[in-house]
């Protein structure tokens, strides 16, 4: 029987549309990969270190502490991006399958999930220092084993979550405020939490109740999902009740508000560009990295100007590279109604500027850091309204990545976002404000290089119609493809 | 109405549609009937300048549909749920159709009033999207939609497919009184003989991407079509 079942798992991934990617993009992935295990393997054996230089107390503790929010994270992680297992089964219930083992086989499928394993790229070299370091060997192997299961509680908690928001977010919720909290010193969650860390390692048998809970957890999550292998029960797609909505408001611009409205519709009514939004939000706290002067490397004045770019456009990059995409769906339809191109982009052209706009009020909290870090923020902006929010359309004709909207999957990047000219497009997008306000600051003074990035914004913002045309041209040749492409699913 | 000359299509080196010539006139009910990968949506496609055609063309009232864009405002289609965009509800969807062929809220109401028979009660005012609609009520969306703005030209690809079999008797009486309507030209295709027998005045049968039929219908022409498709 389960023969079957890893048949039918190896075709899949190895069939899978994705698996077919170009060479560049498979090596860029592994780099990629190869990037975070370092990165983890690193501070698995570094933390020790650097937690105890900094005069951080007992790095055992010290990582007992918040290990917490480390948990909680995860779980926020794992809602985000690991897939549910349910997804492959509706075909194989009416085969002679026995039911519990399909769940079986597609419970412990989730076991060997990067979200669990990538956790021990950390905590196997933490552990094994804390032993040469001394700590009492069986205490550590106790504390090890008692965390890694808590992780994969994590696994079973968020299956049986199942993409419930009413539980998901009200959790995210208080954790924030504990953060909050913790932060201002009202009241630490860590003083309560951290004995039950510590006691995994002073008494390394306790370790048994986190495995006995990650064992209740899966024969939870077990009789849950057996219990739900019906159509009309888990396995049944959830249907949103919907209400028609006017926005009559928007009426007075013609044809453009028929697709700003649409737009918005979009936005609001779908799983991918509500995450868009979200991300875009947590780009605006992307600047704290440079301001607060946390990382060494970006110490450099010139890349403020970068961070400004970043903060303001969140929503233009992570939204305005995927126009057309967003509307891959019904593309053949936007191409046999009667629909000028102008029109249509300018549509996703407002909706970037106005997110732009609205990004750059929100960031106001950056005059904190006084007034040279907001006016990054708004040179950043302006340089976006006026010379990127065209740069993002024009690149988005040529990233004809099909969008499913109801799903997440592929939102963090694609394969095909990676192509020669959208990498050369990034240039002007990024290089070159840099570049230029390089040249102001280093010339003459940095007010002198605010201005000029400025001015650019201002100078690319005249040429507005000229720049649509063109665009629209591109639009028109990439037609056949983009159909075409839009054609093979995701 | 519409023309098309020397029309081919090839992928890969296999050659999907090969039509020398097809004239359809202006307020004709047009049929398609043919096997799968006989080149039915192909041909639909190449009217609507979805795909490019390796050779030839077509006009549709006089304009060469790959060039000019001046036949859209004329035209409509459902082709299949690529025409339909997922998270509108079918009152909203209707109403985006309509502004973008010009019509206003009001206009669009009072066409759907005539088809509250067609609907069944199954799409106005359901609080679902169209995503969550089921197949055939998608498709019942989707055709109502092509009749939206007074198109002269129809196309229409599988209309009788996934429909239940009331909705396909009164989609036949609408096809049909589109049909004496000497302004619209309907074009239809079908892989159910009998649908099309009775809605459409001219059959053309596509094989392999050819035209091996082109039949005014009459009352042998279900025998004669069963005959060859039996063969």
């Amino acid at each position: 029987m389960f023969k079957h079942f890893f048949k039918l798992q190896w075709k899949s991934f190895f069939r899978a549309a994705s698996f077919k990617t170009n060479l560049v993009f498979k090596i860029l992935m592994i780099f990629g990969a190869l990037y975070f295990i370092v990165v983890f393997l690193a501070l698995g054996v570094g933390s020790y270190f650097i937690i105890e230089k900094n005069g951080l107390g007992d790095p055992l503790l010290f990582v007992n502490k918040y290990i917490i929010y480390y948990l909680v994270m995860d779980v926020y992680i794992r809602y985000m991006l690991q897939k549910m297992p349910v997804l492959n089964i509706k075909p194989l219930l009416y085969l002679p399958f026995n039911k519990s083992q399909v769940v079986y086989f597609s419970l412990g499928k989730t076991i060997f999930s990067f979200f669990n394993w990538a956790h021990a790229f950390f905590f196997v070299p933490f552990s094994i220092v804390l032993i040469i370091e001394g700590y009492n060997p069986l205490g550590v192997i106790g504390w090890h084993l008692g965390i890694m299961a808590l992780f994969y509680c994590n696994n079973f908690i968020n299956i049986m979550m199942n993409n419930k928001d009413s539980i998901f977010y009200p959790l995210v919720a208080i954790l924030a405020i504990l953060g909050i909290c913790q932060y201002y010193e009202w009241f630490d969650i860590t003083v309560y939490s951290s004995p039950v860390f510590n006691m995994f390692y002073d008494i390394p048998w306790t370790a048994i109740i986190p495995w006995a809970a990650l064992i209740g957890l899966y024969y939870g999550a077990f009789n849950y999902f057996k219990n739900n292998m019906y159509l009309d029960a888990g396995l049944a797609t959830k249907h949103a009740i919907a209400k028609s909505e006017d926005y009559t408001w928007l009426n007075r611009f013609g044809n453009l508000g028929t697709f700003l409205k649409n737009d918005i519709k979009l936005i609001k009514r779908n799983k991918r560009s509500k995450t868009t939004v979200i991300m875009s939000f947590i780009f605006l706290f992307y600047g704290l990295l440079f301001f607060t002067n946390s990382i060494e490397a970006y110490d450099n004045p010139v890349w403020k100007i970068f961070a400004g770019i970043f903060v303001s456009g969140g929503f233009l990059f992570s939204f305005g590279q995927f126009v057309p995409s967003w509307d891959s769906s019904y593309y053949p339809l936007m191409m046999s109604q009667n629909i000028q191109y102008k029109e249509y982009l300018s549509s996703k052209w407002y909706l970037i500027i106005i997110a732009t706009i609205i990004s750059t009020i929100l960031s106001v909290f950056y005059l904190y850091f006084g007034w040279d870090a907001y006016l990054a923020v708004i040179v950043g902006a302006i340089y976006n309204i006026g010379v990127n929010s065209y740069l993002v359309l024009w690149g988005g004709a040529y990233i004809k990545t099909p969008i499913d909207l109801t799903s997440n999957k592929k939102a963090f990047g694609d394969k095909q976002a990676f192509n020669v000219k959208t990498l050369l497009l990034t240039l002007p997008k990024l290089i070159l404000p840099i570049a230029i306000y390089g040249l102001g600051h280093y010339l003459i003074n940095p007010t002198a290089g605010y201005l000029f990035v400025a001015l650019t914004g201002i100078l690319g913002f005249a040429f507005k119609n000229l720049v649509f045309r063109k665009i629209e041209k591109v639009y028109k040749k990439e037609k056949y493809k983009t159909l075409l492409a839009y054609k093979q699913k995701a | 109405m519409i023309y098309s000359q020397n029309l081919t299509k090839v992928y890969g080196g296999k050659t999907v549609l090969n039509i020398e010539s097809l004239e359809i006139p202006k307020g004709q009910s047009f049929g398609l009937v043919g096997n799968n990968g006989a080149g039915k949506t192909t041909f639909f496609s190449l009217l609507l300048d979805l795909i490019q055609p390796t050779t030839g063309k077509v006009i549709n009232n006089e304009i060469q549909v790959n060039i000019s864009e001046a036949w859209k405002p004329f035209t409509s289609a459902f082709i299949d749920e690529t025409f339909l965009i997922g998270y509108l509800t079918p009152e909203e969807y209707f109403y985006f159709i309509g502004e973008l062929r010009g019509q206003s809220k009001k206009d669009v109401d009072e066409l759907l009033t005539g088809f509250e028979d067609f609907f069944h009660g199954e799409i106005l005012g359901q609080k679902k999207y169209l995503r969550d609609l089921s197949k055939g009520n998608q498709k019942k969306v989707g055709i109502v939609a092509s009749f939206i703005g007074e198109p002269q030209v129809i196309i229409l690809d599988e209309p009788f497919a996934n429909l239940d079999p009331t909705t396909q008797i009164r989609l036949k009486s609408i096809i049909k009184k589109l049909g004496q309507d000497r302004e619209v030209t309907v074009l239809v295709s079908s892989h159910d003989l009998i649908h099309v027998t009775e809605v459409c005045e001219r059959i053309v049968v596509l094989n392999n991407g050819e035209i091996v039929k082109d039949i005014q219908t009459s009352t042998e022409t279900l025998k004669e079509l069963e005959l060859f498709f039996s063969s």
